[in-house]
């Protein structure tokens, strides 16, 4: 099975077998957005607490998708929870390059457009995430891998547009 | 066992003769898009290489064979769907547009606020978002035939859904599924309430026999490529006294009688629906898919999709049981070659990245038809389907695959 165990790699399964924070937050305080693959259907939910310093105090996921959907989702999780909206939003920025995904605007849109490439300056170690970097092989399915990520920025972008969800 | 020489047909299709990661190439997925014969390739690359030119326009002899090229698929297409006329056949880009032809064309000066259209939870997107689009903005209501567990339509209040509806739009075959919906019933329960019927034929008319006439319907629409034809061609079929009265659809030349600064007058059938330069060799490559199909005999592919289907189906329940979860009737003759399934937990994008590891072509995803994805509780089911260049080899691949994606994710 050539380049199966680039992608399917055992902290990935093992994300995708026991999900770090899985689950719901209660709305409000917490924020809730979705994400949707519209490709394969899959569908992410997050629910993300950010206190008043623009920490992420909580986080929660919820849908159902692949292995890759689903790992990528649990790591984004652990990765972000107690850090700074700038360090999350950074962690993002580090990801979506990883993923071969250029765009200067990580907005809300999912877009994967590969518009003017900004250059990450704070290049943020991503632990675990490293292990989805095979993604990057098989295209069709970097989507699945950043769709939870897209959903973060969302919901970042979301809050800041209307602090009163908080 | 088949009805059918599949290593004679699968020699005119030079796209199966490849290897992938020196694995032969097991192609499952033609109720997305089927492969073509060189008898279509070539009888487009002939049509460019000797008679192209614009159609209906120049008087020139390049010009007239392009036309009798292109008019003679639409006659081998109304004799092969057994229409009264060519009037009544009318190509679009795709099935879709077909469908939206008919929203827009009849859907638009025949509904409004306070009537209702019927359509079923088997529908393909393209039989629903038209409809939902026009709804928006003419607000009308669209009532739902409900599905069994199986798949089937759920026809226990048929006729109290139809009670003041004006149109029935539904599938005769789900591309989901593969159930194959009682066309006759619906027609007459529609026809009994008084509702204009539109048959969305996109999986049933490349797999089994066709007769417009006989089924009754008001509008039959389908594709080209599903049916060994190339994309960017699809036919809208309708009662030829129905598509006069309606409006056009698209406009623009082709389409009119004439043209003044006040306005126009449209053209008779079917040009009124063809506005713009037509797909002109898409059209002969249909004309000789129908050709090779007619060669072939369309009830000798039905009972070999049916014995296919009926392989797979013990097939996989011998060697994987419980694991696999199939979706539709259990019976192979109440559906088509089309089988979607869930290995186990593992996700239909996993089962289909580990099969195409051994060179397996099947489909992940919700098969535009989010609404029955959500009947059936799941995100995405795992679809295979079957034509006439497959055979029980390529069941044997499937089946072997999905054991090595079962043993991959450890179930």
């Amino acid at each position: 099975m050539s380049g199966l165990e680039d992608l399917y790699r055992e902290i990935i399964i093992d994300h995708y077998r026991s999900p770090r924070n899985r689950g719901q937050l209660e709305t409000p305080p917490a924020h809730r957005a979705e994400g949707f693959n519209p490709l394969c259907g899959d569908e992410v939910v997050i629910f993300i607490d950010v206190d008043d310093d623009g920490l992420v105090t909580d986080i929660k996921i919820d849908g159902q998708g692949c292995s890759i959907s689903q790992s990528s989702a649990s790591m984004m999780s652990a990765a972000v929870k107690g850090k700074s909206v700038d360090d999350a939003k950074a962690l993002t920025s580090t990801f979506k390059s990883m993923m071969s995904v250029h765009s200067a605007e990580i907005g809300g849109d999912g877009s994967e457009a590969d518009a003017d490439a900004q250059a990450i300056d704070t290049e943020l170690p991503l632990g675990d995430l490293e292990a989805l970097r095979g993604v990057v092989k098989f295209p069709v399915r970097i989507k699945c891998a950043t769709l939870s990520w897209n959903t973060l920025s969302q919901a970042f972008d979301e809050l800041a547009s209307s602090p009163d969800t908080e | 066992m088949s009805s059918l020489d599949v290593a004679l047909i699968r020699q005119d299709f030079p796209i199966l003769d490849q290897r992938q990661d020196g694995k032969k190439l097991v192609f499952l997925d033609s109720a997305a898009s089927s492969q073509r014969p060189r008898q279509v390739l070539s009888a487009m690359d002939e049509l460019y290489e000797h008679s192209y030119a614009n159609v209906h326009r120049g008087v020139y002899q390049l010009a007239e064979r392009a036309t009798n090229g292109y008019e003679g698929a639409r006659k081998k297409v109304a004799d092969f769907i057994g229409a009264g006329s060519t009037n009544e056949v009318v190509f679009t880009k795709n099935a879709t547009e077909a469908i939206n032809l008919v929203a827009h064309s009849w859907g638009r000066p025949n509904l409004g606020p306070g009537d209702a259209i019927v359509l079923s939870m088997l529908e393909h997107h393209a039989n629903i978002v038209p409809w939902q689009m026009l709804a928006v903005e003419l607000g009308f209501e669209i009532r739902w035939i409900p599905v069994t567990d199986d798949g089937q339509l759920d026809l226990a209040d048929l006729n109290t859904l139809l009670d003041g509806a004006k149109l029935l739009a539904v599938t005769s075959m789900s591309n989901v599924t593969g159930s194959i919906t009682p066309v006759d019933l619906l027609v007459a329960a529609a026809n009994n309430a008084g509702a204009k019927v539109l048959i969305d034929a996109c999986q049933s008319v490349p797999h089994m026999a066709t007769d417009v006439t006989a089924m009754g319907a008001d509008f039959v629409a389908f594709s080209g490529h599903k049916m060994l034809g190339p994309s960017g061609i699809g036919v809208l079929w309708g009662r030829e006294e129905l598509l006069d009265s309606m409006p056009p659809f698209l406009g623009g030349g082709g389409m009119i009688i004439n043209v003044t600064t006040e306005g126009f007058t449209a053209d008779g059938l079917p040009g009124k629906f063809e506005a713009g330069t037509p797909p002109i060799a898409e059209a002969v490559g249909l004309g000789a898919a129908i050709d090779y199909l007619q060669t072939i005999g369309m009830d000798e592919i039905r009972r070999h999709e049916v014995e296919l289907t009926a392989y797979a189906l013990r097939t996989l329940d011998e060697e994987l049981g419980s694991a696999v979860r199939v979706f539709g009737p259990s019976e192979p003759a109440a559906r088509g070659g089309v089988l979607s399934f869930e290995l186990a937990d593992v996700h239909a994008h996993d089962v289909s990245q580990i099969l195409d590891s051994e060179a397996v072509c099947i489909r992940p995803g919700h098969h535009c038809a989010k609404p029955l994805m959500k009947h059936f509780g799941v995100a995405a089911t795992a679809r295979a389907s079957v034509y006439i260049y497959n055979d029980t080899d390529d069941i044997d691949a499937l089946v072997a695959a999905l054991k090595k994606a079962r043993d991959f994710f450890a179930i």
